[in-house]
């Protein structure tokens, strides 16, 4: 990340930050990786055998909060690059930091989700709803948690004042990750929840 | 016989020196599902090998003519040719239409709906062999399937366990046994006799070990065979050595697997009440007879790796084993 | 030493590739012998039924993840940038970084071989044994208990990793570090096909990961992905499998395509024919492969009408391939062909690929694939692509690049016994096994019955293999002999027209001491329109910067099988120190000063 200005300034075929370019190839892949996860829970749709079902269990009232959550930490992450982009690391550190917590608190309710779901009945074991369910919203749990933990190292790199507007190409690449996931949530929050 | 048959591929083949009557062969069909398989299989591979001779001809034509000489000009840098680039994307093209669509025609054709009146059996895919169950005569059998010459069979595939692949090569195309599905093929026999065939999907440890038979009878037959396979089990003379035999089955483990009418209700392996009545005996490994079955019961796993059938604990006595095999054997 | 545990230069990472590949390729090839032994009579014995199916299912995995795949590797590493006039790939460290991890899957899916008493087991008793495409639910903890699955679905997810890894960097170099001048239109063949190839690896193996990662949670923690109890279909898993798997095919084939077609114009002292219709046709089948992957499914009746489509687009991908090969010839055509080993593999190339393009059309419809598929019919088929296609393509990459990549000549003696006697060997291996499989014999089967009829055409078979074993060691000793008796290279020993041949071979560190600037698509030849380029002067004008090594995509690398023996022994301690590796190996790297 350190070397962002650097790169930058390398001669590049096609005009585009390299590293921007293997991120667009990389979210390209996990496109075909999320496909497969939503259209294995659709095939599995109405198959489980045994509850609870999916209209048993979901709370669709408590997720939409956190998908508001994730929504406005997107939001968040674009006011940081603004910030950094035009070299204001004052504002940069707080946006970077409330994206992160946004992030932390969309992660505690996935949490609360998951202990409230177990306690129903539902695990990974119970039937197909809980293996797709869990598998799905937990694979993108576990995104969610890397770019907290990258946003967060960020925020520490800003903090050291080794994060400064040269790096903007790094803060642009990790909200393009953070974008990214946050579509993926809204996709999955349609599917799981909204068409039962 | 039709016309296509002196320069079908059987005849290259022959021409190799090989002899062999190759009950297993995909290329002597003796049913309406094979041939219309083989028929189309021989299309396709007289297509194939037009395009193979024309095009390796033109490979070594261009090696021998172009090879390096001394003194040879240097070669016209010509980059590409539109039409030529027109005409060879389009050969191909037109053969393959050539080649759709008698596939076509037979993917509908033999899709596995036999007629309304066909012979129905439902087939069971264990590990490591095959059960038949004749739902309209109430019939269960392993391992060789019986059918009637004058009638299409209709078959409906299932797994008990994991994905097998049924598979009678003279007698038509595979299809898999999947636990949780119901697969069909439908064919009709039009020649009596004995073919062979084995499971074709990867399924475990003996997956080389589930073999089959098809045993096509002329209708008189069929019905004598499936009029003694409804019949209860052969009841041994009282002191024989059959007798001891099924007192011996009766004690064992052998009752919590097999199903002899009336003796034992045992499902998890195959139905033993007509054993005596098959030829071969682990599905179609070896030949019925009192050598390969007191080898079987000693010590099935040895002949056939990881079956179910574990050696007895304790150890059947050899006389026991003697007894069982009489048993067994006067199970006609 | 230190500078090669720690390189990041794309050459020295080829030739690692080519070495670990070469190595993995040799126990692929030994598995292949015994399963030829164990064949060479009916009812044989030499190893049990436990045992073959450890083997075939482990020559499939070796030769498909671990030979074919890197050995193309090595060439993308190797020779990609010097065809583009670059200094290096985009991502030296993540390039070093695919390499580790791909030994380090390598060698987690072979210790299975010898690690069976830590599970109570004998040696080999543990390696992978449910077949390389692992169909579910064969490979459920209730049919496998044993750890051979977990060995098998745990190598290939860290294996995936190197692949997507080097893919996303190859993606780039290709697009973004072509020197000034080279169009998209003016890369090399080999290039062009790379960049369609790793297309496909960032789309295709993402799939696979998830049908992995089902089958993990079922293994370990009890989930139902392919239990048809619980409501679920073990068909789930063979359309993901198929969706990663035809993809995958196309992974193996592309790269030698390329290759060809770099050798043909080199020897034949002509340019590639219809070199915009190789390069769409390439891209064609890179799109078509998406959608033919029922086409392995044929016998799970899918029903008349998905036959019927699959079967239809399974045939269309003939069409581009058919097109490549006529070019191929018509390159040849009018030509001065010099018959060097390289281009006795590239002609060795086609010949053979035709065979196996052509036994493909049989199974491309549905009711002759009925009585082919599983049989030997398909191992035919499969071997012609892959041994008589995707192997001699990249044998005539060997012959024409080993010059470049050591400087020194193989001998083209030594070269033409190679090439014959592997022609010989894999045409009496892999022909008669046509009849085999259609007189009814099965793939995947330790022993058959002498009744078959199929006796005499294994051994046949079986000669044909150890002949092939033969024509390897052949080129091994020419390997060895190279290196002390080799005749010097110089920059280009063939005439090339691309740009890796301007340079010194080995090329310095640097490769380029001027990036040079194209103006065509045959820079180094002349043409009816254009000079040929003045290439780079030896030494450079100007000192150039060479980044340094690092430590770090190792250790990170190190991270991923750490975490792979928490499930395998039910350790968690384990996953926290595989994780802890990982983030330091990543985060050091990521804060390393590194110059690119």
């Amino acid at each position: 990340m350190t070397h962002a200005a650097s790169a930058a300034a390398h001669h590049t075929s096609l005009g585009l930050d390299s590293r921007k370019m293997a991120f667009w190839a990389f979210i390209g892949s996990e496109c075909l990786l999320f496909t497969s996860l939503i259209s294995t829970y659709l095939v599995y749709k109405g198959k489980s055998v045994v509850g609870p079902y999916p209209h048993e269990i979901l709370n669709i009232p408590f997720t939409s909060v956190s998908t508001f959550d994730l929504l406005m930490s997107s939001l968040m992450m674009v006011l940081a690059l603004a910030a950094v982009q035009r070299g204001d690391m004052r504002w940069g550190k707080i946006w970077l930091f409330s994206t992160a917590l946004l992030g932390l608190v969309f992660l505690g309710g996935q949490v609360i989700e998951f202990t409230e779901f177990v306690h129903k009945g539902l695990t990974l074991q119970t039937n197909l709803f809980g293996c797709t369910f869990f598998v799905l919203t937990g694979t993108h749990g576990a995104h969610v948690s890397v770019g907290v933990l990258w946003l967060l190292t960020l925020w520490v790199r800003a903090l050291q004042g080794k994060l400064t507007q040269a790096n903007a190409m790094t803060v642009e690449i990790t909200g393009l990750y953070w974008h990214f996931v946050d579509v993926v949530w809204i996709v999955i929050f349609t599917v799981v929840y909204l068409i039962q | 016989m039709p016309r296509y048959r002196w320069w079908s591929t059987p005849a290259v083949l022959f021409l190799l020196g090989c002899g062999g009557p190759f009950p297993q062969s995909t290329l002597h069909p003796h049913s309406d599902f094979a041939r219309a398989t083989d028929v189309l299989f021989t299309d396709i591979f007289w297509w194939a090998a037009a395009v193979f001779v024309v095009v390796e001809a033109l490979l070594l034509v261009a090696l021998i003519r172009f090879r390096h000489r001394e003194g040879r000009p240097a070669p016209k840098p010509t980059h590409g040719h539109t039409l030529m680039e027109i005409a060879w994307t389009l050969a191909p093209a037109a053969i393959l239409v050539f080649v759709a669509v008698p596939t076509v025609r037979t993917i509908f054709a033999t899709a596995g709906e036999g007629p309304a009146d066909a012979l129905k059996v439902d087939v069971i895919g264990h590990q490591w062999w095959w059960e038949f169950r004749y739902q309209e005569l109430g019939l269960v059998t392993a391992n060789e399937l019986h059918v009637p010459l004058g009638r299409a069979v209709q078959l409906s595939i299932t797994s008990a366990d994991v994905i097998h692949s049924f598979w009678i090569p003279p007698l038509g195309g595979k299809r898999d046994a999947i636990p949780g599905h119901v697969t069909r093929i439908a064919f009709r026999p039009d020649q009596v006799g004995e073919y062979a065939g084995q499971c074709a999907e990867f399924c475990g440890a003996s997956h080389a070990n589930m073999r089959l038979r098809v045993v096509v009878e002329s209708d008189s037959g069929f019905g004598r065979w499936a009029t003694v396979q409804l019949q209860g089990p052969a009841a041994p003379a009282p002191g024989t050595a059959a007798d001891r035999g099924k007192a011996v089955f009766a004690r064992s483990a052998c009752i919590g697997c097999h199903t002899i009418r009336g003796v034992s209700p045992g499902v998890i392996g195959p139905n033993l009440t007509h054993v005596g009545s098959r030829t071969t005996i682990a599905s179609g490994l070896f030949p019925n007879d009192s050598a390969h079955l007191a080898r079987w019961i000693g010590d099935a796993p040895s002949l056939k790796p990881g079956s179910l059938m574990t050696r007895m604990q304790p150890p059947l006595t050899d006389a026991d084993i003697a007894a069982l095999v009489a048993y067994l054997q006067s199970l006609q | 030493m230190k500078s090669w545990l720690t390189t990041t230069d794309h050459k020295r990472i080829g030739l690692l590739y080519f070495f670990t590949a070469f190595a993995f390729f040799l126990i692929g090839g030994i598995e292949a012998l015994v399963i030829r032994a164990q064949l060479a009579q009916p009812n044989g014995h030499l190893v049990t039924a436990e045992t073959y199916n450890q083997l075939f299912t482990m020559h499939g995995t070796t030769m498909v993840f671990l030979a074919l795949m890197p050995l193309s590797a090595s060439f993308f590493n190797y020779i990609v940038p010097l065809q583009i006039g670059a200094r290096d790939v985009a991502f030296p460290r993540l390039n070093a970084f695919s390499y580790w991890v791909f030994l380090l899957g390598g060698l987690f899916l072979n210790a299975s071989w010898l690690v069976g008493p830590l599970f109570h087991a004998g040696t080999l008793n543990v390696a992978p044994d449910g077949g390389w495409f692992g169909y579910a639910n064969l490979t459920e903890r209730q049919f496998s208990p044993g750890p051979n699955i977990d060995f098998w679905l745990l190598g290939l997810q860290i294996l995936g990793i190197s692949s997507l890894a080097a893919g996303f960097n190859f993606i780039v170099t290709i697009l973004n570090l072509r020197a000034p001048g080279m169009r998209m239109m003016r890369v090399p063949a080999f290039t062009w096909m790379t960049l369609v190839t790793q297309f496909l690896v960032i789309t295709a193996f993402p799939v696979i990961t998830v049908g992995l990662a089902f089958l993990m949670f079922d293994r370990f923690f009890g989930a139902h992905f392919y239990v048809h109890e619980a409501g679920a279909t073990p068909i789930l898993w063979q359309h993901l499998f198929w969706l990663f798997g035809h993809p995958e095919v196309y992974i193996l084939i592309l790269p030698a395509m390329g290759i060809v077609s770099d050798v043909l114009p080199t020897f034949a002292r002509k340019p590639l024919f219809g070199y915009t219709v190789v390069v769409y046709s390439g891209v064609l089948i890179g799109f078509m492969g998406w959608g033919v992957w029922s086409h392995h499914m044929f016998s799970v009746g899918l029903g008349p009408i998905a036959d019927s489509v699959f079967s239809a687009t399974t045939m269309l991908i003939a069409v581009p391939t058919g097109v490549k090969i006529f070019n191929w010839i018509a390159t040849l055509w009018g030509g001065d062909i010099r018959g060097t080993t390289a281009l006795h593999f590239a002609v060795g190339f086609i010949a053979m690929f035709i065979i196996g393009g052509l036994s493909g059309v049989t199974h491309a419809s549905p009711p002759t694939d009925l009585q082919q598929t599983d049989t030997y019919y398909v191992v035919a088929h499969i071997h012609y692509v892959l041994f008589g296609g995707t192997i001699m393509g990249l044998f005539a990459g060997i012959y024409y690049w080993w010059p470049k990549m050591t400087g020194r000549l193989l001998s083209e003696t030594l070269g033409k016994w190679h090439f014959w006697l592997q022609f010989v060997g894999m045409n009496l291996a892999f022909f008669p096994m046509h009849f085999i499989g259609l007189l009814g014999m099965p793939r995947r089967v330790y022993t058959y019955s002498p009744e078959l009829g199929v006796s005499d055409l294994n051994l046949l078979s079986t000669i044909g293999a150890f002949l092939i074993a033969l024509s390897i060691f052949v080129f091994l000793v020419n390997l060895l002999r190279t290196r002390t008796h080799g005749q010097r290279a110089g920059n280009d020993p063939w005439g090339g027209a691309t740009l890796e041949w301007s340079i010194a071979s080995p090329p310095p560190v640097y490769n380029f001491s001027v990036i040079p600037t194209v103006a065509n698509r045959l820079p180094r030849w002349k043409t009816e329109h254009h000079e040929p380029m003045r290439d780079p002067p030896a030494t450079p004008p100007a000192p150039i910067h060479v980044p340094g090594g690092s430590w770090w995509p190792m250790l990170a690398a190190f991270g991923l099988p750490i975490l792979a023996l928490a499930p395998l022994t039910h350790t968690l301690w384990l996953a926290l120190v595989g994780a802890a590796v990982l983030l330091a190996g990543i985060y050091l790297w990521a804060f390393e000063p590194f110059e690119v």
